[in-house]
C-alpha cells in the first residue's frame, strides 16, 4: 500500500494551557512545584530500536524525562535525535541534548525543527567536550555556536519564530530550554554568574554535572540564591553511583569536568562492597541535595549502573507522595 | 605570545583604557576613512591591527573583536573558540581541558574582567562569530558601526542576529554588525593577496 498517512502516535501541535512553554511532562512537574527526576540514558552502539527501549526501561519508571546524550565525551553512539524520536513515540518524556562540537548552525537549527516535529519538548544545550577526549580524536571540532549562543538562537526560533538568518518559521518549535552547569569546578567565583548568563540567554532549566562535593555545591547555591537565580530557573542537580574507587579515580582524571573529593574516594576504598557503598553515597547525596533551598530536582547519570537507578531514587524517598509507575510517560 | 598574552590580562585595566582611546580615535577618524574609502583603508589597517593585537593578545583576526567584554583575554585562543566561556571541562588550577599546559582562556577572561572598570560587560551573551569576517579589521568595523547613523539594515540575516543578541549589539557592535560591509572586508581572497 502506498499511502503516506501522518503518524497517529505523534503528539499533535495543539494549543497549550497558559503558563506553559512546551507542555512537556518535565515542565509540568517543575511548574507544579514537585521535585523532578531526570535520568541519562546510555545510548546504544546499535541500529536496533529495541536496544533503545531496553536502555529506557529501567529508568522510565522513576524519571520524568530521559536525557539522550549527543556523543558525550566525544564518543560515537546512536544520535540523540534518533533516540528521542523513538522514545517520544513510545510515550516517554525526553531531553534532546545538543552539543556544539559536531554540527554547525545550519545543521543544528534544522535538527531543532525536526526534533520538535517528532514530539521532542525538552532540549539541553551543551558546548560539548573537546574531540580529543573521545574515540575519534582526529575529527574536526566545529564549535560554530557555544552553549549560550545556541540557547539564544533556539529561544529566538521559539519566541520570535525566525531562524538566525531572519527567515520566518511557519510553526515555531515549542521547547523547554535547558543548559548545563558545573558548580564544583573552577572558576568557582564565576560559575554562579555564568549561570545567570545562561538564564539571560534563554535557559528555563539547568542540569548540573556530577555533584560529589557538598560544601562546594552549597557555596555555589548560596551565591545563586543571593543573586535570585533560583527564582528564575529550575535547577536539577547531577548525581550518580560510583562503581569502585578505581573507577572513580579513572573518571576524575579522564572525563573532562568531573570533580570527586578524596574523602568520597577514601570511603569507596574502605568499603567491603564498593558497589553497595557507591549506591549509599549516592542516596545520601540526593537526600542532602533535596534539603537545599533553590534546588528543583535531580538528574541521575548512572553510566553502566542503570539497574541501580530505580532503587536509588525510591530508597532516597524523594518521590514520596508522587505516584510511581511509568513516570517518564507523557 | 603566551607570556605576553597573560601579561595583557594581568593589566586588563590599563589595556581597557588604552583600547577605549584607540576605539574613540577610530570613531573620530570615520569621516576620514569614509572619504578615502573604507575599502582602500581595509588592507593597511588590518595589517596594522594584526601586528599590534597579534603581539599583545595573540589575536586571530576574527574581525569581531570582543576584548573589552572578555577581560582582554582573546576568546579565539580557546581551543573551542567559545564566545561565552568557560566550558565545563576546566582542569584544577584553572587549566584548559583541551590543552592542559595552557591556562583556560576564559578563566583568564573572568579574572581580567574583574580588574576592569566596566567589569560587567562579560555578563552579556555574545553571538556566534560571523566566519566571513575572518582576517578583516575589527577596528574599522567598530568605527563604521559606532559612527554611522544606524540605518535600518535591509539584510534580514544581520537584523535577526542583532535583535537576538541585542545586549551584545549595544556593547560590542562589531559582533552583530548592521552597516553594509565594504567589499575588501568580506572578500577573503582579495585580502590574502
Ligand atoms: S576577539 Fe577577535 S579581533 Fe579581538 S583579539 Fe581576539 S581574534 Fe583578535
Ligand atoms: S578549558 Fe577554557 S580555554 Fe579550554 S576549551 Fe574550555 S573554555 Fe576554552
Amino acid at each position: 500500500m502506498n499511502t503516506y498517512l501522518p503518524n497517529d502516535d505523534l503528539p499533535k501541535h495543539e494549543p497549550l494551557e497558559p503558563g506553559l512553554i512546551s507542555g512537556s511532562r518535565l515542565e509540568r512537574v517543575l511548574k507544579a512545584g514537585k521535585f523532578a527526576v531526570t535520568a541519562e540514558l546510555n545510548p546504544p552502539d546499535s541500529a536496533d530500536p529495541d536496544d533503545v527501549y531496553e536502555a529506557a526501561r529501567p529508568l522510565g519508571e522513576v524519571a520524568d524525562a530521559l536525557n539522550a546524550t549527543d556523543a558525550s565525551g566525544a564518543n560515537c553512539h546512536m544520535s540523540s535525535i534518533g533516540i528521542c524520536s523513538l522514545l517520544t513515540r513510545a510515550g516517554y518524556g525526553t531531553v534532546y541534548q545538543i552539543s556544539c562540537r559536531d554540527r554547525n548552525r545550519i545543521a543544528i537549527q534544522g535538527d531543532v525543527l525536526g526534533a520538535a516535529a517528532m514530539g521532542v519538548r525538552n532540549v539541553l544545550c551543551l558546548t560539548g567536550d573537546g574531540v580529543g577526549a573521545g574515540d575519534q580524536p582526529g575529527a574536526k571540532p566545529v564549535f560554530d555556536f557555544d552553549s549560550l549562543s545556541l540557547l539564544r538562537t533556539i529561544r529566538t526560533m521559539r519566541d520570535d519564530g525566525v531562524f538566525l538568518s531572519g527567515r520566518k518559521i511557519k510553526t515555531p518549535p515549542r521547547l523547554f530550554l535547558g543548559a548545563a552547569e558545573n558548580p564544583c569546578i573552577e572558576p568557582h567565583d564565576w560559575r554562579p554568574i555564568r549561570l545567570g548568563k545562561k538564564i539571560d540567554a534563554g535557559a528555563d532549566f539547568i542540569q548540573t554535572n556530577y555533584v560529589f562535593d557538598m560544601p562546594v555545591f552549597e557555596n555555589f547555591m548560596r551565591r545563586v540564591r543571593d543573586l535570585g537565580f533560583d527564582k528564575r530557573v529550575f535547577i536539577l542537580v547531577g548525581v550518580g553511583p560510583l562503581a569502585s574507587a578505581k573507577a572513580a579515580r579513572w573518571m576524575r582524571s579522564n572525563v573532562p569536568g568531573i570533580h570527586i573529593p578524596d574523602s568520597v574516594i577514601d570511603r569507596m576504598e574502605k568499603a567491603k562492597k564498593p558497589a553497595e557503598e557507591g549506591k549509599r553515597i549516592c542516596i545520601e547525596l540526593i537526600q542532602q541535595i533535596r534539603g537545599i533551598e533553590g534546588v528543583s530536582g535531580i538528574h541521575v547519570m548512572a553510566y553502566r549502573r542503570e539497574h541501580q537507578v530505580s532503587e536509588i531514587v525510591l530508597e532516597s524517598g524523594i518521590l514520596k507522595g508522587r505516584a510511581v509507575s511509568d513516570k517518564a510517560r507523557l | 605570545m603566551y607570556r605576553i598574552r597573560l601579561f595583557s590580562v594581568r593589566h586588563a585595566r590599563a589595556f581597557e583604557w588604552i583600547y577605549k582611546r584607540v576605539e574613540n580615535m577610530m570613531v573620530l577618524m570615520d569621516p576620514v576613512f569614509a572619504k578615502i574609502g573604507y575599502n582602500r583603508v581595509e588592507k593597511p589597517i588590518a595589517l596594522l591591527e594584526r601586528g599590534v593585537k597579534g603581539l599583545l593578545f595573540d589575536c586571530q583576526m576574527c574581525g569581531q573583536c570582543v576584548l573589552s567584554s572578555t577581560g582582554m583575554s582573546c576568546p579565539m585562543n580557546c581551543p573551542k573558540q567559545l564566545r561565552n566561556g568557560p566550558c565545563g571541562g576546566v582542569r584544577p588550577g584553572g587549566y584548559c581541558e583541551v590543552k592542559p599546559q595552557m591556562k583556560c582562556v576564559w578563566c583568564q577572561a573572568w579574572e581580567g574582567a574583574d580588574r576592569m572598570r566596566e567589569n560587567t560587560r562579560i555578563h552579556d551573551v555574545l553571538p556566534p562569530v560571523d566566519r566571513r569576517l575572518q582576517g578583516s579589521s575589527s577596528w574599522l568595523r567598530v568605527s563604521r558601526e559606532k559612527a554611522a547613523e544606524l540605518r535600518e539594515s535591509r539584510n534580514a540575516g544581520k537584523t535577526a542576529v542583532a535583535k537576538a543578541f541585542s545586549e551584545a549589539r549595544k556593547i560590542e557592535p562589531a559582533t552583530a554588525p548592521l552597516v553594509p560591509e565594504p567589499k575588501n572586508a568580506v572578500d577573503r581572497e582579495v585580502r590574502k593577496t
